[in-house]
């Protein structure tokens, strides 16, 4: 179950091996860095997605990987979408619905375009870092790099409960479609009461949580629990690790800095 | 924006769960990176960061060791419920984002911890929602959602009294308004980065997430109800809210009040909201006289701009190229050594 989930795919890899601080650092500073670069600074794009591809053949996870779960946030355009229209600029062409007429401008089109992107490019190096990078080797990065202690138990201790309450909701959601059958679109009630139901499935997820957390929290006592989480701590970085991560910042920055210029 | 946009971790989710039903996202409400600016994301991260951080600060303090592994499977509850849905019609579905169920289960600080969580894992492991754009997302989700859940269920069952149905009738306001409000919020966010135009995001946004919340409603009614017959020590009524929580519910609905008030008036008049984005635009203005430092250099001796995009890609497919050859080199080299 965990591995359908689980973003992680394990490769024998130099990024794979790469310290977790020094990724979720780079991961970061590159959203960051595609965030800041302006609109229609298409060479700077075409860069980046170039080192996210490079990054991800080099992680033996192939050129095709990142660009096709990257996808993912394609639906999201819609909200930029009425860039196209609303930007002044020459009319590319024109749009009529009713009395309404909406004029498409080239600059427009390009300010779309640019957002759409970004997000690309930015959804594709997150991906890079969740698939190189174990989630216990994430939470442990999170700490060294200041995240609040009972934020990041919070976060461990639920990605273990993560995929049973998963496998919960879809015994509950199993056992709601045997018992109703799907004869059309009018089966299965009007869609308040499917709502209802849908309602007291999760309601009855809650109160199994709750009860587990009891069982959870008692066993975690027996076995000596005092409100912390005692993880093996992360070696320091070596100058080796050291001059990676200075070498990556170095060359971000340097690709930001040409973006904002130059385009 | 629409009811059916892909949330990765509910399409993971969709999929172990044996493809029934669609494999609608949840509310279409967590924003990529790229869509907000960075000063806004920035802003956005502080406000989440003192917020969240007092919160943590709060349940640590009022609440014993008992409740980490409490608000951690919690956590996990809420995102296990959100793979919950209903079919609407025409391959829509209803689904939960759970922050006003948490809030009246939980109390305020609990449930943003709860919903901190959430959404962050969501961003974090599933590309549900940005990294750069965390904080808007926990300020809409985890932050507005929670509060204004709060506030208004509070409100409501304490107008309604002790009546039979008071838990899922205020249960059912506060999850609508929750949504709506932090929609509002969200179109707020893209506007102020220019990424949409406020008189367009605001109607829209806000429209859409009035009928999803109606699925938001339905389903927290729908659950307070079962918990109210499971466990009623659970739904412990207005008792919980002390005097110290007053001004937490009052702040909530206020809260509620002000967005639904400013983000209409925003939507008549952009002109504000665009005058921000433009202050905004700075960067982009003083690419300007720089321009003039150094004409007509784009590329190293190229000056034409589509010709420089030409060479970026030119110069990025030979760097690929060039790592995939390294590391297939490196594999047979490492096959022949066995």
């Amino acid at each position: 179950m965990a591995d359908v989930l689980d973003p992680y795919r394990p490769r024998a890899s130099l990024i794979h091996r790469a310290d977790p601080r020094v990724k979720v650092v780079v991961a970061v500073m590159s959203i960051l860095i595609t965030a800041a670069l302006p609109l229609g600074a298409w060479p700077s794009y075409v860069l980046l997605l170039a080192a996210v591809l490079a990054l991800s053949v080099a992680a033996q996870l192939g050129v095709g990987f990142t660009l096709k779960r990257g996808l993912i946030a394609v639906p999201f355009a819609l909200a930029a979408l009425p860039l196209v229209f609303s930007t002044p600029g020459d009319a590319l062409a024109s749009l009529r619905i009713g009395p309404l007429v909406l004029d498409a401008s080239l600059a427009g089109v390009e300010r779309f375009a640019s957002v759409l992107a970004k997000s690309y490019i930015s959804v594709q190096f997150a991906i890079l870092l969740t698939a190189t990078t174990r989630f216990t080797d994430m939470l442990a990065a999170m700490r060294a790099l200041r995240v609040p202690r009972l934020l990041v138990v919070i976060f461990s201790l639920m990605w273990r409960y993560l995929f049973l309450f998963a496998h919960e909701a879809k015994t509950l959601r199993i056992a709601r479609d045997s018992r109703s059958a799907d004869v059309g679109p009018k089966s299965g009630g009007a869609v308040a009461w499917r709502a209802r139901v849908t309602g007291g499935m999760v309601g009855n997820l809650f109160v199994r949580g709750y009860e587990r957390s009891e069982r959870v929290y008692q066993a975690m006592l027996a076995r000596g629990y005092d409100g912390d989480i005692r993880t093996f701590p992360l070696k320091p970085l070596a100058s080796s690790e050291y001059a990676a991560l200075a070498g990556a910042v170095a060359i971000l920055a340097l690709l930001g800095l040409l973006g904002i210029l130059f385009g | 924006m629409s009811g059916t946009a892909v949330g990765s971790s509910l399409a993971a989710m969709g999929r172990i769960a044996g493809g029934v039903g669609p494999t609608g996202g949840p509310q279409p409400m967590h924003i990529p990176d790229g869509f907000l600016s960075v000063p806004v994301s920035l802003v956005f991260w502080i406000v989440a960061i003192v917020v969240i951080g007092y919160a943590l600060r709060r349940v640590s303090r009022e609440l014993d060791e008992r409740r980490v592994p409490l608000l951690a499977v919690l956590a996990a509850v809420i995102f296990a419920g959100q793979m919950l849905n209903f079919s609407v019609t025409g391959g829509t579905s209803g689904h939960l984002l759970g922050a006003t169920l948490a809030a009246v289960l939980l109390g305020p600080w609990a449930a943003m911890v709860v919903m901190t969580a959430v959404v962050s894992i969501q961003a974090l492991v599933f590309q549900d929602g940005g990294i750069l754009v965390l904080g808007a997302n926990l300020f809409n989700m985890a932050i507005v959602g929670v509060l204004v859940g709060y506030g208004v269920y509070q409100l409501v069952s304490r107008a309604l009294g002790n009546r039979r149905w008071a838990v899922p009738v205020s249960g059912f306001v506060a999850a609508w308004l929750s949504i709506v409000v932090a929609a509002l919020a969200c179109a707020l966010e893209l506007a102020l980065s220019g990424t949409s135009p406020a008189n367009i995001a605001v109607p829209a946004m806000g429209g859409i997430h009035a009928l999803i919340g109606i699925g938001e409603g339905l389903i927290t009614a729908g659950a307070l109800v079962f918990v109210l017959a499971a466990r009623p020590d659970l739904v412990a009524p207005t008792a919980k809210a002390t005097a110290g929580q007053k001004a937490l519910w009052i702040g909530g609905a206020a809260l509620a009040v002000v967005l639904a008030v400013l983000s209409p008036l925003a939507s008549a008049h952009p002109d504000g909201l665009e005058w921000v984005a433009e202050q905004q635009g700075f960067l982009e203005a003083a690419r300007d006289p720089l321009y003039s430092i150094i004409p007509d250099y784009v590329f190293p001796g190229i000056s034409n701009e589509a010709l420089a995009t030409i060479v970026a890609g030119v110069v990025g497919t030979l760097v690929v190229a060039a790592v995939a050859y390294l590391v297939a080199q490196g594999v047979r080299r490492r096959a022949t050594q066995q």
